[in-house]
Order: C-alpha cells, then structure tokens, then sequence
C-alpha cells in the first residue's frame, strides 16, 4: 500500500486543523476563503461589460406601453470582481479533478479535456440549429458518427439523439414503447419496476402516464424472475430492467427475462446507466433489450458540470426504430447525412412519435463523446470496462473485512461494490462513514441507495483511478469504517474540517428561502 | 492508452488480490454467448489525441458557423457576445467535473451559485422564486403545463398561437400520453397577436393559458388582459421568455400577472451549440413551490451555525417521491445555469436593460432597412429583437439561396410550420448587438437581388 503524502497532516502534529489557530478579522482561514453572496459585493448599476455603441437607440412607439418599468434588481460587478467571485467559490466544491469521486451509479470518471477543446470549435459551438441544413453537413455528420458507434456497440437497430439526459431518454423509450404498442391497438395500462431502480424509473413510467407496480428482489440482489414472471400479463406494457443493476450485479436472466416479457407481448426497456461496466464487452441488443438510454455524462465521458446538462440517447430494437422522435438523424441511401424534421416525416420517418424537445439534441454533448469514442477505440472501450470492473472489485474486497458486503459471497461484482451499515456501533450509521470521508478528503460514495440494502453505501471507483488512488481512498474508508465499528464519538459530528460542518436540512425544508432577500 | 491509468502489472496485482485468474473471470455472471471475445468488429481502434483532433476538426469545419457570416437566426436561440471570463470560469475544475451537489459540506461552491442563480431568475421574471434549472425552454414549458394541471386539477390548456412551434409539439407529444387537452392554433401574419381570440378559448376547465412573450413572429402579447381573464375563470397564466434579454426592455411577466414564467435561457453565455446543451428556467409564485419540478436550492445553517445552502424541499423529487414525484427530472443543465449567472453578475440589471436597448434599436434599424427592399414586407407593429417580413415566394427557397451567398438569413417560417401554406412566405429575423451594419447591407443587397424577378414593379 502506498505511503500517504508526506506532507500531509500527522497525529504527532496534534489537533490543528482549520477550525483551530488564532482569530481572524476577516473570517476566512488562510486559504479557507469565505465567499459573500453576490448581492453582498454588487453595487446597483454596476457593470462588468463594456459595449460599443451608445444604449439609448430610440424605442419602438408600440412598445412603449409594454416597457419594465425599472431594470431587474441585480447588481452588476467588474471583471476582476467577478472572476474573483466565482474562483473564491470554486474551491468550496470536491470534483472529479481533485481526486476520486465513487458515487455509485454515477459514473464519475476523468473528463479528458480533449473534448472540451473539441467541443469549441467554432463549427461545433457556434452554429445555430436551425440554419440550412447545406451548411452544417460537418455537424450533421458528427451526430451521425457519434450514432452509429452507439449503434455497434449496443447491437441495437437505431437510436434517438434528441433526450437531454437520462430521465429524458427513459421517457423516449417509454413512448417509443407506448406509440409501438399503440400502433398494433393494444394500449396497456402498467408498467412493471424492480424495488432496487433508480427513482427516475417508476416517476418516468408515471410520467408518460402509465401506473407502476414494483417487482421484488431475490436475497442476492437481482429481479426475481418467479415474481415477475406470476405477475407478466395482457396489462403489462413494459419492465424496466437496470443491467447492471444498482446492486452493482449482472442480472443473469436477462435473457430470460426478455423471452418472458416479449412472451406477453410486452418490451424490455433497459436502463443504461451503468452501460459503463459493461461497453465492448457485452451488448444489449443481444440480451433481448428493446430500449436503453445512454449517459454521455456517464459512460462517454462528457462532464457532470455540478448537475448537469447530460445527454441520453436511445438505442432501440427493430420493434421500436421507426418511432425514435423527430429530428432523427440518418445517412440517407444517397451517403448524405441528414436530420428528418416534421417536413420530411410524414415521407421518410413516419411511425416518429413527435418531438420531445425543441431543437436536435444536446450537441455539445456528442462532439464531446465522439471525442472521447475515438480516442479509446473498439479496443480502449473494451479495457474501460475491464478496469472499471477490476477496480470494483479490488475495492470490494480490500474492504469486506471491515464493511458487510451483503453480495460479495455470491461472486464478483461489476462496476460498483455494494456495501451494508451491518456490523457498526449502535448509533452509528452510513451518513457518518461519509461525513468521515469527508474529513480524510474523499467525496463519499452514494448513500442509501439502492434501497434493498439497509444504509447501502455503493462504491464506483470507475476505471480512471489509478491503483495508487485507489489504495489511498480504502485506507481512508477502512479507517473510518473502522471508527465507525468502534463506535468513535468524533465520527458523529464530522465532517470536522470541509469549508462547511453538518447542514440543517430540515430547516432548510421547513422555512424554505430559495432566494437572496426573499 | 491516455485515460487508463493501471499497468499490466498493476492489474496483475489486483486480480490476485481479488482471488481471480484473469479479468473475465469478473463477468462471470454474463452468459457465455453474450460476452464478445474482442473488440467490437469494423470499429477503429485506439487514436491520438492528435488524430482524433484532426478528424474532429474536419468535421466542424464543414459548417458555416455563425461567426463566418451575416447572420440573423434567432427562433429560440439567440447569438450574444459571451464575455472571456464566462468560459474561463466554467471551465474550471471545480465546477466542471463537480457532481450534482449531494453533499453539500464538500459542494457549496455549486449550491451557492444555484442560489444566486434562482436569486437572478426570480427577479428577471419578476417571480416569487425560481428553480435550479431544466433541461430548456420547450421541456420547461411541458412542465409548467403539468404544473397548472397539479395547482388547478384541470387538464385542458389553451396555447397561444404564438408559441414557438417545437415547444407546442412537445406539449402536443406528452399530452398524447397523458390525456391533458391542447387547444392550439396557429399564428397569423398579423401586426399584433391575437390576444382577443386566446382569450376567447378560455373556459371554466381551462388549467392554463400558454403565452410566449415576445411571441414566435417577435410581437409583445399583452400579458396583463390575458392574465385578467384567465384568472377570472380560476386558470393559471403561463408564460414562456425564449429571449431573456429581452426582459432587459419589456415588463416581467410575473409583474403583469404570470403564475408561472418558464424560459430559455440560452441567450445568457450558453451559445448555440447547434441546438443543445441550452438551459431551461422556471420560476412562479411562492405559493406554488411544493409543485414545482426539479432542484431547488435553499438557505439553511450548519453545526456551528454558519450560513449555508443545501438541495431542499426534495420530497417532490424522482428520488424521495419515485413514481409520485412532480417530475422525472433529476439531471439539469447545471454547468449551462453558472454560465447565465456570471454573464448576468457581469452585466447586472443596468447592464441587461442598455444591452437590451441596442438589441432593440438594431432590430428596429434593421428593420427599417428591410422595408426597403422592394417585394419585403414587415408584418410586426411591435418587436424587441426579432421581427417577421413576408416576401412574394416560399422563404425556404431565399433561406437556401441566402446560404448560396454566404449569408445565413433568418429562419423561414415554412420550416417552423410545414404545411402550413399561409405561412410559406414567412421569414423571421434577428438582430443582436452582435449584427454590424455591414451585415445588414449584405443582407438587403442579396435580397434585393434574389426578388427582383418575384416582385411586381421594377428593383430601385
């Protein structure tokens, strides 16, 4: 195991820390730096942008009733201000650039920055969706590319580009599902979930107004085929399946379960979040999976940007290519790429469902993935997946001495290791190993989540860790685990040394204030 | 390979510490006949960073992009100047490659930004509140229809013939599923909107009216009569923002009277990106919050009593309430919410309205200049920054022919509403601070050239 850096903090140095040593007049601590609101540091009428032509053109006489009465109160500040402003705030956030960030079904891995150079290519970035198409053919065609490698590599028939994140393709597939059985005038009413998805599942299931019944767990933590074989049926219009799934396990029946759902003449949507795990090594389409979406945000790469945006195209079967959403895009028999809108639909693409967002599709997103697609290849791909499961499962058992791993015994797991609160102190629960984290300088793994475990915690190191990182971090948590089995009072009031300690979530609920002054 | 940290040994070492004899020994649980045995064939391996930029490189500059020529596109997204300090900002680490703020000790960074963001959005829609974003405006604008119908238990929405088409056809898509009703109409090329005949489609089971502001063709609807008469029936006023500078100039919509005020808010330093990532706001009044979709982002304390913010009020949410929360929404466009929030802490209030009068005042010049040009005719009595003319044959046609010359000149109605033949001769233009004058004098040279055969009497 690697020695830790050797100039960090010791014990024989004491009990320094941040929240120590002498009083400050300003409030910050060192390079700990307290950041006003920007209402605090904005002067009204101020102004950071300076523009070259006088302000005061003459207003349109028919607007003039129609004119605010007074400019929205916000301040304005100058450039060095503001760059100041957001810098101060920056280092108030862990990322994926300081060191790991295991969030479970996350996929939190590096952001090469290949793609963002890519990304802002004047051609790429500056090109508005709705000029002629003869004038985009490049960008046409790069959504084309970024399609077809997503094509190959799930076994899939087509794919919808437009969803703008996960829950948006999970809605996709739900109406490319609904418009197919639709279409044969076989409406049905449910849509079957397993206990342990993802919370998007059933609330886009009810979104796309269908009711949700979930489907129960075996004791090692995959569906049970039995209970959801007894209750497949006329009503039944599709199950939602995560492969793998949130305990970090591959469900082995899928196959299975895809004959017995197609038996009744219902579809498989899948879940794609966790494709990272899987990509170059296995794909969907040979599993019987009739719709997956797929995070760019996850597998390919593009950046989580503090919540967003994603991107989440939809791989479909041949049972539901024809009604992927409008714009699709295509490489017509001619060899020219192009986007089927409404004009062209009713001709070339005429089973779409509609449109389910204005505009293309998250396009800032795929010129990222292409970029990150091409650099791995069919062959880094392939090892992506082969070190993001290796990585798992090192973390799996370098830690189930001293973490209850309710699956480990059952074999290995794949991009993510699953463990329990079992065995902690009385009183001592899964949020204090992750505010315990917080304190060794980690960002904790998903918490709670997948609700099948008491107090899970669900590690994905992803396969961008390196082995070096990798043992820092499972010393850290075994320590704290370990703090935590003997019941170390400390550990309930961490994190001691973040830019903030525990915050008052029920307050923050019950007298909610979600604006500045308001 | 660059991004792959492990050695071979490394990997050596960690499978026996794993207790395996080589890596497909982990998918054991996979089935035989489905775990490929190589690389995905006919695909291409491994590239340099050098090669793959080469490639992409080829690819986007097989566009024209909006930098290269007269350019007066608009239709729900907007090209602004994007001050430098925008995407240094972004760009760094810490916010990029941050995560969706779960911990909020280790993420006040994020949150504090959301604040100020909802802080900024509420006060350019004149709101109660605002939340921490949506995926865009047209997605936004579905939800605050689903919203009216939850505040109201109506299902019958009445649109404006103003709205931006792809936001009424994803409305159209969702409420094909959801049962909720649409009563939709198309626009006229008229000098106002016809605010009378919207309010005349209102009635007792009216959930919301659905009004954008400025509308598609670029006229300012009057918000406050609609709203009145909505109201009146125990509707909701809706209103969707696809230009937030424009708020800079014209009333907020929640001063005359919106519930709820979605928008785009591209326009702020998100950029074109040829129609994505963009940005979704959503604001309404206090009262309504527990119906709210997606994050919001609140004030509270920490142990020792300090000022902090964490995601609150998350029992609506997809990951508490699951198949009864108010939205599936859990990713947003949060990276796209810092951008607008530090172009509008550059520009502040004063900032946006002066920006906004010289949008304003060249969209008027220009179309001035247009007028002009023999065959053009301008439609609108009112704009902000975009405006309509009709021209004597399909403007899809002069659209192509435009790009021939070089000029990327606005969006043809007849793309926004094929078949529609009363629209086909529809053309939308916009201007912004971006537009020189040189661009405008292409723009009514080439135009004046294209119509000289389609427009009766001889070119001037």
């Amino acid at each position: 195991m690697n020695a830790p850096n050797p100039a960090g903090w010791r014990p024989e140095m004491g009990e320094g820390g941040p929240a120590a040593g002498p009083a400050t007049a300003s409030g910050d601590r060192g390079l700990m730096l307290e950041e006003p609101l920007i209402f605090e540091l904005g002067r009204p009428g101020g102004c950071g942008v300076d523009m070259d032509e006088p302000g005061d053109g003459p207003v349109l006489p028919a607007l003039q009733r129609f004119l605010r009465a007074e400019p929205p109160a916000l301040p304005g500040l100058s450039e060095p201000e503001t760059v100041r402003h957001y810098t101060r705030l920056s280092r108030q956030n862990y990322a994926i650039d300081l060191g790991p960030f295991p969030l479970g079904s996350c996929t939190m891995k590096h952001n090469p920055r290949l793609n963002e150079k890519v990304a802002r290519l004047p051609g790429f970035a500056d090109i508005h969706p709705l000029q002629p198409q003869q004038t985009v053919r490049g960008a046409i065609a790069a959504v084309v590319e970024l399609a077809d490698w997503l094509i190959a590599l799930t076994g899939m028939s087509a794919v919808a580009m437009t969803p703008k994140a996960g829950a948006h393709g999970e809605l996709c597939g739900l109406l490319c599902i609904r418009a197919a059985l639709e279409a044969r005038g076989d409406a049905r009413a449910v849509v079957l979930v397993p206990e342990s998805a993802h919370g998007t599942n059933p609330a886009t299931a009810a979104f796309a107004g269908y009711g949700v019944e979930a489907i129960p767990a075996t004791p090692d933590g995959r569906v049970d085929l039995a209970a959801l074989e007894a209750r497949l049926g006329p009503d039944v219009a599709a199950v939602m399946i995560t492969n793998p799934n949130t305990c970090g396990l591959f469900e082995r029946d899928m196959k299975r379960i895809a004959d017995a759902v197609h038996a009744v003449g219902a579809l498989v949507y899948c879940d794609g979040a966790n494709f990272n795990a899987v990509v170059g090594k296995v794909r969907p389409g040979d599993l019987g999976i009739d719709a997956m979406h797929i995070n760019l945000h996850k597998t390919f790469s593009t950046p989580h940007g503090g919540g967003g945006p994603g991107a989440g195209p939809v791989v479909l079967s041949e049972a539901l290519a024809s009604f992927a959403p409008l714009p699709f895009a295509l490489r017509g028999a001619d060899g020219v790429v192009r986007l089927i809108e409404e004009e062209d639909a009713p001709a070339d693409h005429p089973r779409s469902f509609g449109r389910m967002a204005a505009f293309h599709g998250q396009m800032g997103m795929f010129t990222r993935a292409l970029t990150y697609i091409l650099s791995h290849g069919a062959d880094g791909l392939r090892q992506v997946a082969e070190d993001a499961v290796l990585n798992a499962n090192y973390v799996l058992r370098s830690l189930s001495d001293v973490l209850d791993a309710p699956y480990a015994h059952a074999g290995p797991c794949m991009h993510e290791a699953l463990f329990s609160d079992a065995g902690l102190a009385a009183g001592f629960s899964t949020l204090d190993i992750a505010k315990g984290l917080i304190d060794e300088g980690f960002h904790p793994m998903t918490v709670y989540f997948p609700l099948v475990v008491h107090g899970a915690m669900l590690v994905e190191p992803t396969e961008t860790e390196s082995k070096a990182g990798l043992d820092r971090f499972i010393a850290s948590l075994r320590s704290v685990a370990k703090r935590a089995r003997a019941g170390d009072a400390a550990l309930k009031s961490a994190p001691h040394l973040a830019p903030r300690r525990r915050l008052d979530e029920t307050l923050a609920a019950r007298k909610p204030v979600l604006g500045w002054g308001g | 390979m660059r991004y792959l940290p492990l050695t071979p040994a490394e990997r050596a070492e960690m499978l026996e510490v794993i207790g395996a004899a080589r890596v497909d020994d982990l998918f054991a649980d996979v089935p035989a006949e489905a775990l490929l045995p190589g690389p995905i064939p006919g695909l291409p391996a491994h590239a340099s960073e050098m090669a793959v930029e080469r490639h992409m490189g080829a690819l986007a500059a097989a566009n024209l992009s909006a930098g290269e020529a007269p350019f007066f596109l608009g239709a729900g997204a907007y090209r602004h100047h994007i001050p430098a300090a925008v995407d240094h900002l972004i760009q760094r680490g810490e916010f990029l490659t941050a995560y969706t703020p779960y911990q909020p000790e280790i993420a006040q960074g994020t949150l504090q930004v959301l604040f100020e963001f909802q802080t900024q959005v509420a006060r350019l829609f004149g709101t109660d509140v605002a939340n921490a974003s949506m995926y865009d405006g047209s997605t936004a604008c579905w939800e605050a229809i689903a919203m009216a119908g939850r505040v109201t238990k109506r299902n019958r929405a009445v649109l404006s013939g103003g709205m931006h088409p792809h936001y009424s056809a994803t409305a159209t898509t969702m409420a094909r599923f959801t049962g909720d009703r649409l009563d939709q109409r198309l626009p006229d090329l008229a000098p106002e909107p016809d605010d009378a005949a919207l309010i005349a489609a209102i009635d007792d089971e009216t959930s919301c009216v659905v009004v954008q502001y400025p509308d598609v063709l670029g006229r300012i609807p009057d918000l406050a009569a609609v709203g009145e008469a909505v109201h009146a029936r125990g509707g909701l006023l809706v209103v969707v923002v696809t230009e937030p500078v424009a708020l800079g100039l014209i009333e907020a919509p929640g001063h005359l009277g919106a519930d709820i005020v979605v928008g785009e808010g591209q326009g702020l330093s998100v950029g074109l990106q040829f129609g994505g990532p963009y940005l979704g706001l959503f604001g309404c009044r206090e009262k309504y919050v527990r119906q709210m979709p997606g994050r919001l982002c609140g004030q509270t304390v920490d142990a020792d009593g300090r000022r902090g913010f964490v995601l609150t009020l998350t029992t609506r949410e997809q990951h508490i309430r699951r198949e009864k929360a108010t939205s599936n929404i859990c990713t947003n466009s949060g990276l796209c919410a810092l951008a607008f929030s530090i172009h509008m802490s550059l520009l502040g209030g004063e900032g946006l309205a002066r920006l906004a009068r010289i949008n304003h005042a060249r969209a008027s010049r220009t179309a001035e200049a247009l007028a002009r040009v023999p065959g053009v005719r301008l439609i609108n009595a009112s704009w902000f920054n975009e405006f309509a003319i009709e021209l004597p044959r399909d403007a899809r046609e002069i659209v192509r022919e435009l790009a021939e010359y070089g000029i990327l000149g606005g969006v043809s109605l007849g793309r926004l509403y094929p078949g529609s033949p009363g629209l086909a001769r529809g053309l939308l233009l916009t201007t912004t601070e971006t537009t020189t004058d040189e661009d405008v004098h292409a723009l009514c040279t080439v135009l004046r050239e294209l119509l000289v055969d389609s427009h009766e009497g001889s070119p001037t």
